[in-house]
């Protein structure tokens, strides 16, 4: 057997086709048309009848598949290969040599028989040796319930599995990302917005402040920054962590994580807000049912609440829907003049849509998280339910 | 709001059940999300018909039997004297619940087992009883449940009224909807609060009526103000109707005077009060501002300190009631009051709302004025409120209503183009629908002249709509097309995607940094966190949030280690010591640079970063591997140039040694992008130790992007960068390379980088790779030494190297790091 050396880079890959091992067999099988005869010395050679040298042939038949099954390592096997037919000592090379002492009429027979019982011995001894190569690679027994090598494994966190999922769909329709920042100048969060100075609209949204700074309250100030950065046609997606002034509790966080969505550019309607927000919604949550509702947001004009069938009582009513048979999922609308004139655009030549999701609410639904705030701790035995 | 589904219909004559009101108010006016049946308890009761009946001799009682729609004939024992076959009765079949707490069973009297009861009005808890158990009047079969043939289960409707509909506060701005929805006309005068005809002064600033004068002193904060007199009143309980409405509308029953305010607050969206005419000095009420230190005890026990910006009722002595918001007690009506002094107002709703925050203090009345009630509906509350009063308290009115103040302006017409609805709906609605939609909910609506008509494209002609008073949020033009989309209804509205065209928006290069860092980091077996930003900082150095949620974390954090560090805190309290966290998130910067306290928060600097802490086993144990060893420092090393490659691909990144705490500052192209360090937690002593790692990955710019009203793009599209392509391909080797190790010792004090870099200098163009493969001190090594062990790969790109070359280049290696360094191999 080809003695394997120790490789350069050892512990690396495993060794595959082309490795000396391999190499080293493949020559031994040239065919044989290719072979030199080895030198003989005439006093060695025995003088046969063709009834001898045939009886010789049909022994070695008989015995060689016995002694092939019988190879249980690669060494045997070369034993058994060598003693059947090798090229020097071989009981085959010891026919081959009588052939050439058997009178000429009588050769081409024998040499037919001999050639026969050469191309089975090698079949066999192919096969053989392609089980015993099977079985080394298989490696000694091992127990096969045991435990694989682990790595540790990342996760991502579910709020960001569902706004990745939000991402990838909306990228179908022609979004790109847009950001903004957290800390926010009033104006971006509400003047510009169409929030009325000190009405109670502002009361929507318990603002913590900054000095003269807002922590933003929603991402609906990267739709101004993005208008007046971008000229339509503008379709973008806003994901970010917004603020509000609320105690933490199960149900409520002071930050957490909302995807916003514009749509400005010639001739876009309140038919493509709902078509494309319910495409939007059986792509998320499969094939559903989804319902418009009036609702306010000073931003929009017209504004809608956008409902999905509720996904455990398939619209008949339970606790989950509060019984509307309906689970509330984004607020919507049409953007409001004054927000494109507050941008600079062109109120009267571009109309546009906008729409707002919290996909915390989302992630806690989709996997049966009961209480908001798991989701901040970053506990890892929570993250590892995530692991990929 | 809580609205009653019975008194919408006083206001509604409709027949639509209250699940269908809540769905159309759902769908065309705001979303009912409270659906409460307030006598649940008689859901189980059914109407049953007495089929026989047959007295027992020298008792009350009687043998029935009963069709409870059942389909088998029940045996029933009833003591009421009425009982008639072929009527039709309440039922309580055995096993219900009776409102008066029992439990209906089937039991034996004289021998006659009785399946269930009869019911009187009593036993349901409906009033008195009349002349024994209920007979109902109904054709429905039996088996019907009660609660669909009798009118008795009231139902709340609890509607989720945004901001900008104020007119929705009460049953009448809901009923007006219903009655454009169903087509059904609004009762003008509900039959509970009939308004009499009363005489009316109207005068600017003062008028007396009744022995009572009123004087308007402010009127900014009071614009109108309406009052007048009621003698001779007699102060009790409600009757049922009004104790059921207010209750109906989640009010406590207090007495009639009180209800009947209550009523009309909740009944027609005017808030008003009653003050005890006997406690007003010289009977007179003044409307102004409240005197600098002024103190009064509001109706809730509490006592105020009021300031010059609040608005208040007040007699010829004292305070008697925060304007708007709640009235005192020293003019509070009690069972002995005979004699009322009625306020309906209207107090402006920025002064309002500003007064309700100073006070803290929020009412039914402060909410509706604040956001505005209707300014043309005063005289017809009071009126409606007299004739309650006297309905219920009696009384008289004495004098005429006094009314003070400037009528308000009509609300300015605003046009609407049918072509502009389509444009903004995608939805053809025509003028003459659009014109019935506003009218149906109170808007006024003309038709602009013919010369306009032929310049609109779709020959409709634009109409001129003046919004009805009480419709504050009505400004423009989109403001009706909103109105015509919700009563034509959302769902009626059509759905296509538009072709749409490609957005001129490029991703944001941090959204795309984000995404690479953090396929990096889970693939490296780290897992995301989003915790929150708030840390307990320093003044000096963090940005405080200028009303925190919590006292002890009132600042935002100026780095993401501070955040990590409390969540690996967290996790080693819950005894996990493998903690491997990173976060993409915002740090606030810039405090210490930025002008002082009080001074704006301009400085604020706003990076995206990312976040890594990592610490215990580096790896999960395995049976046949020894127990994994901890993470070090040198796994945090190669995991922030991992990051750091994924944040900045096609950048060189390089790590130079830091000063203590940290470890190593990162650069990406020279420039200082990050830091290593290690991490010093409140830790159990079996923690092992913790390293971070942060990365800014960029600033998120606060800047205006451009003034107000204005774009920085004038229509142009911008150019986009198209990406940096980060890999260069190089030419695979086609010669075998020779290697060789060098073990040196190395002096304390001299860095291996410095060692590498005498190594790369001296190793020529052929020096493909430099691999530092061991450390080691201890026998064979000098104290002061090191051995550090390079292995050394040279390749030519055209040959195989001869030997030779190899052990001349060694040879000359050696030699220069003698020379240049003193440094010998460890071998020599």
């Amino acid at each position: 057997m080809a003695s394997r050396r120790p490789s350069r880079n050892a512990g690396g890959p495993t060794q595959g086709f082309g490795s000396p091992l391999t190499l080293a067999i493949a020559l031994d099988f040239t065919p044989a048309v290719t072979r030199r005869p080895a030198p003989l010395t005439v006093s060695r050679i025995p003088r046969m009848t063709l009834d001898e040298f045939k009886s010789a042939a049909e022994s070695l038949r008989a015995d060689g598949p016995a002694q092939i099954a019988a190879a249980a390592t690669l060494e045997a096997w070369t034993d058994a290969r060598n003693h059947l037919v090798g090229r020097t000592s071989g009981r085959l090379s010891e026919l081959m040599t009588a052939l050439g002492t058997l009178p000429k009429d009588d050769r081409r027979e024998a040499g037919q028989l001999a050639n026969a019982v050469k191309q089975e011995l090698e079949a066999l001894l192919d096969a053989r040796h392609a089980e015993l190569m099977r079985q080394q690679q298989r490696g000694p027994a091992i127990d096969r319930t045991m435990p694989g090598r682990a790595a540790w494994r990342g996760s991502v966190h579910p709020v960001s599995l569902v706004i990745d999922e939000v991402v990838e769909i909306f990228r179908e329709l022609g979004f790109t990302i847009a950001l903004g920042p957290e800390a926010e100048h009033a104006w971006y969060n509400f003047g510009a917005l169409n929030f009325p100075a000190d009405h109670p609209a502002m009361d929507l949204h318990d603002t913590l402040y900054l000095d003269d700074l807002v922590l933003r309250t929603h991402t609906s100030p990267v739709q101004v920054r993005t208008l007046q950065q971008y000229p339509p046609p503008i379709r973008i997606l806003a994901p970010g962590n917004v603020y509000r002034a609320d105690p933490f509790d199960a149900s409520h966080a002071p930050m957490f994580s909302q995807v916003e969505g514009l749509v400005v550019d010639e001739g876009i309607t309140f038919a493509d807000l709902k078509a494309t927000l319910t495409r939007f919604a059986n792509r998320f949550f499969g094939e559903t049912k989804t319902r418009f509702r009036p609702s306010f947001f000073p931003f929009t004009e017209p504004s809608a609440e956008m409902d999905v069938r509720c996904g455990v009582c398939k619209g008949t009513g339970c606790p989950v829907c509060k019984n509307s048979g309906w689970v509330e999922i984004l607020g919507s609308g049409m953007v409001h003049p004054a927000v494109l004139e507050n941008a600079g655009i062109d109120s009267e030549r571009y109309t546009g849509w906008a729409f707002g999701m919290g996909p915390a609410r989302t992630a806690l639904a989709r996997h049966g998280i009961p209480d908001i705030r798991i989701l901040y701790d970053s506990d890892v035995r929570f993250l590892e339910q995530f692991a990929r | 709001m809580n609205l009653s589904h019975e008194w919408l219909k006083a206001f509604v004559p409709h027949a639509l059940s209250a699940e269908q009101v809540r769905d159309l108010l759902t769908a065309h006016v705001a979303t009912v999300e409270g659906f409460e049946r307030l006598r649940a308890d008689l859901a189980p009761f059914v109407v049953a018909r007495v089929i026989e009946t047959e007295k027992v001799p020298d008792t009350k009682l009687s043998f029935n039997k009963v069709d409870d729609g059942s389909g088998t004939l029940l045996d029933v024992v009833c003591g009421a004297p009425n009982v008639t076959a072929g009527a039709v009765y309440p039922f309580a079949r055995s096993g219900t619940l009776m409102p008066a707490g029992f439990k209906i069973e089937k039991k034996k009297i004289r021998g006659f087992t009785s399946n269930g009861m009869l019911c009187s009005a009593a036993e349901l808890g409906l009033g008195e009883d009349q002349a024994g158990i209920l007979e109902l009047t109904t054709d429905a079969p039996p088996g019907t449940p009660l609660l669909d043939v009798l009118p008795l289960g009231d139902v709340r409707l609890v509607l989720d009224v945004l901001p900008n509909r104020p007119d929705l506060l009460s049953h009448l701005g809901v009923a007006r909807e219903l009655s454009a929805l169903t087509g059904v006309p609004l009762r003008g005068d509900d039959a509970a609060h009939a308004a009499p005809a009363v005489p009316v002064v109207r005068e600017a600033q003062q008028a007396s009526s009744g022995g009572a004068t009123v004087r308007l002193e402010d009127p900014a904060g009071c614009p109108q103000y309406c009052g007048a007199v009621i003698r001779g009143i007699t102060v009790a309980p409600s009757p049922s109707w009004l104790r059921e409405r207010v209750e109906a509308a989640g009010v406590r029953s207090i007495n009639n005077v009180v209800d009947v305010t209550n009523a009309i607050l909740h009944g027609l969206g005017q808030p008003m009060h009653a003050f005890d005419l006997a406690t007003l000095a010289e009977q007179t009420v003044v409307i102004r501002r409240a005197r600098a230190s002024e103190k009064m005890k509001t109706l809730d026990g509490v006592e105020r300190a009021l300031t010059p910006e609040m608005t208040m009722i007040a007699d010829a002595a004292k305070s008697v009631a925060v304007a708007g918001v709640m009235g005192g007690e020293n003019s509070e009506v009690t069972d002995a009051t005979r004699d009322l002094f009625l306020e309906v107002a209207y107090f402006d709703p920025k002064r309002t709302r500003q007064t309700r925050r100073a006070l803290g203090l929020s009412t039914d009345a402060s909410y509706r004025f604040e956001r505005g009630i209707d300014p043309a509906g005063l005289e017809y509350a009071m009126r409606a409120a007299i004739g309650m009063i006297l309905a219920v308290a009696g009384g008289r009115l004495d004098g005429s209503v006094m009314a003070v103040g400037t009528a308000p302006a009509p609300r300015p017409a605003v046009t609407l183009r049918p072509s502009r609805v389509r444009a903004v709906l995608g939805a053809s609605v025509s003028g003459a629908q659009c014109e019935r939609y506003l009218a149906s909910v109170g808007f006024a609506v003309a038709r602009k002249g013919d010369a306009e008509r032929v310049e609109n494209e779709g020959g409709d002609a634009a109409l001129v709509v003046t919004p009805p008073s009480w419709r504050h949020d009505v400004t423009r033009e989109v403001d009706l097309i909103e109105e015509v989309a919700r009563l034509h209804g959302y769902d009626k509205l059509p759905d296509t995607i538009e072709a749409y065209r490609p957005t001129t928006v490029p991703d944001h290069p941090l959204f795309a940094a984000s995404r690479r860092v953090r396929d990096a980091l889970v693939g490296a077996g780290l897992a995301e966190v989003r915790p929150m930003p708030f840390v307990k900082g320093d003044d000096a150095t963090h940005w405080r949030v200028t009303n925190p949620l919590a006292e002890d974390e009132p600042h935002l954090r100026v780095s993401l280690l501070e955040s990590l560090a409390r969540r690996a805190e967290y996790n080693l309290s819950r005894m996990h010591g493998d903690v491997r966290l990173f976060e993409v998130g915002s740090a606030f910067g810039g405090r210490e640079q930025g002008a002082g306290r009080g001074a704006g928060a301009g400085g604020l600097i706003e990076e995206v970063r990312v976040g890594i802490l990592i610490m215990g086993a580096r790896s999960p144990r395995h049976f046949a591997d020894g127990a994994p060893p901890m993470i070090d420092a040198w796994d945090a090393k190669e995991l922030a140039e991992r990051a750091a490659s994924a944040a900045f691909p096609g950048a060189a990144i390089a790590l130079d040694a830091a000063e203590d705490p940290a470890l190593w500052s990162i650069l990406a192209d020279g420039r200082s992008v990050g830091v290593v360090t290690r991490v010093t937690l409140d830790a159990p002593v079996w923690a092992s130790a913790a390293f971070g790692i942060e990365i800014t990955l960029g600033a998120m710019p606060l800047a205006y992007v451009s003034q107000p009203g204005t774009s920085a793009h004038a229509g142009e599209r911008p150019a986009i960068a198209p990406p940096a392509s980060a890999v260069r391909y190089r030419p695979l080797p086609t010669t075998p390379a020779a290697a060789f190790d060098l073990a040196l010792l190395v002096p304390d004090g001299l860095n291996a980088a410095e060692v590498e870099r005498v190594l790369r200098t001296s190793g020529g163009d052929m020096l493909e790779s430099l691999e530092l493969f061991d450390e080691f001190r201890g026998a064979g090594v000098p104290d002061g030494m090191r051995s550090i062990a390079w292995r050394l790969t040279f390749r030519h790109p055209e040959r195989t190297l001869r030997d030779k070359e190899i052990d001349g280049r060694r040879s000359q290696l050696l030699k220069s790091l003698e020379n240049q360094l003193g440094v010998k191999p460890r071998t020599a």
